[in-house]
């Protein structure tokens, strides 16, 4: 028996990379899963489904737009009943330097990656706190600790995703619900594809572990925080990046 | 005081704050009596919000003492 059977969980960013990636280890820990993502998938999630012998459910939401947000997630938990966990993954990333970046560019990534923590905690935090319980994973990355020239938006972003974490843990810390956040380092996915090839090399050479993350690497931990097992866990930023921060 | 709003506000608060309905009177206190936090009180806020299908803004929400208080601005948003 999976750590997460008959939990339920919502994932943002669900359709590729590190979101799919923990959508399919939540899954084959036993939760059924909800996918958001820009638009529905509906095979991937019958794919997922009978795969692993979930529910698995696509659902179209952008998570930085609060309406829809609060009609998606209500939908959400009234198809599955409830929701224990939620782990807001979904983001974008529009680098350039910041004397060349567009307000458009800035204003859309704290868009997607900061104000959709907010919208979806929110559109979570009031069955969760009937519950008595809960697990929001907020998913930050090792950029907004370190810097990173050319992600003024992304790193600014991510960086308001670890306060919001820790504020939102004491909040909600005694009704039973943790919040904790996991920052990943160099993963392989089409998002760090788009990095032009001398940071990639200079990131690869400076990973202590010798070798670029796999999205399966932070699944395995948002699964762990996601369990019982982490229980007297929150407000901690979990780095999973080969000792790039240590 | 109209009775079946108290009694209405007591179903919400006996809900949310599981207390016992007897414990329960007009002149009880959500912090001193009733043991009410500031997220029990958030929450008391919105299940009275759906209820009774009114807007309760924080400043309203703020004068909120005792359970007649509640009473009270119900009967003035529904009179």
């Amino acid at each position: 028996m999976g750590k997460l059977t008959g939990k339920k969980a919502i994932v943002t960013g669900a359709s590729r990379g590190i979101g799919l990636a923990i959508a399919t280890e939540l899954a084959r820990e036993g939760a059924d899963v909800a996918i958001l993502s820009t638009s529905v998938k509906e095979d991937l999630a019958n794919q997922l489904s009978a795969e692993l012998g979930v529910s698995v459910k696509s659902y179209a939401c952008d998570v930085g737009n609060s309406e829809t947000v609060q009609n998606v997630f209500k939908q959400i938990i009234t198809d599955m009943g409830t929701v224990d966990i939620l782990v807001n993954n979904a983001g974008i990333t529009r680098d350039g330097l910041l004397m060349r970046m567009k307000d458009e560019d800035f204003d859309a990534v704290i868009q997607t990656n900061l104000r959709s923590v907010f919208l979806c905690t929110r559109a979570v935090a009031r069955t969760m706190m009937g519950k008595r319980a809960g697990r929001i994973i907020n998913i930050t990355s090792i950029n907004a600790i370190r810097g990173q020239a050319g992600q003024a938006n992304y790193a600014g972003a991510k960086a308001g995703v670890i306060g919001m974490t820790k504020s939102n843990a004491m909040e909600f810390a005694s009704r039973g619900i943790t919040v904790n956040a996991v920052a990943p380092g160099f993963i392989g996915t089409d998002m760090t594809a788009k990095m032009d090839d001398a940071t990639k090399e200079k990131y690869a050479a400076s990973i202590p572990l010798q070798r670029i993350g796999d999205p399966a690497d932070v699944a395995k931990a948002v699964a762990f925080l996601a369990s019982d097992d982490a229980s007297y866990i929150t407000g901690q930023v979990l780095g999973v990046d080969g000792g790039l921060n240590a | 005081m109209n009775e079946e709003i108290f009694k209405k506000v007591v179903d919400v608060i006996v809900a949310k704050l599981e207390v016992k309905a007897e414990d329960v009177k007009p002149e009880s206190e959500f912090g001193n009596d009733l043991g009410a936090d500031s997220l029990d009180r958030v929450e008391l806020v919105m299940a009275l919000e759906d209820e009774f299908e009114v807007e309760i803004l924080d400043s309203d929400a703020e004068k909120f003492q005792k359970v007649s208080d509640v009473v009270a601005f119900i009967e003035s948003k529904k009179a």
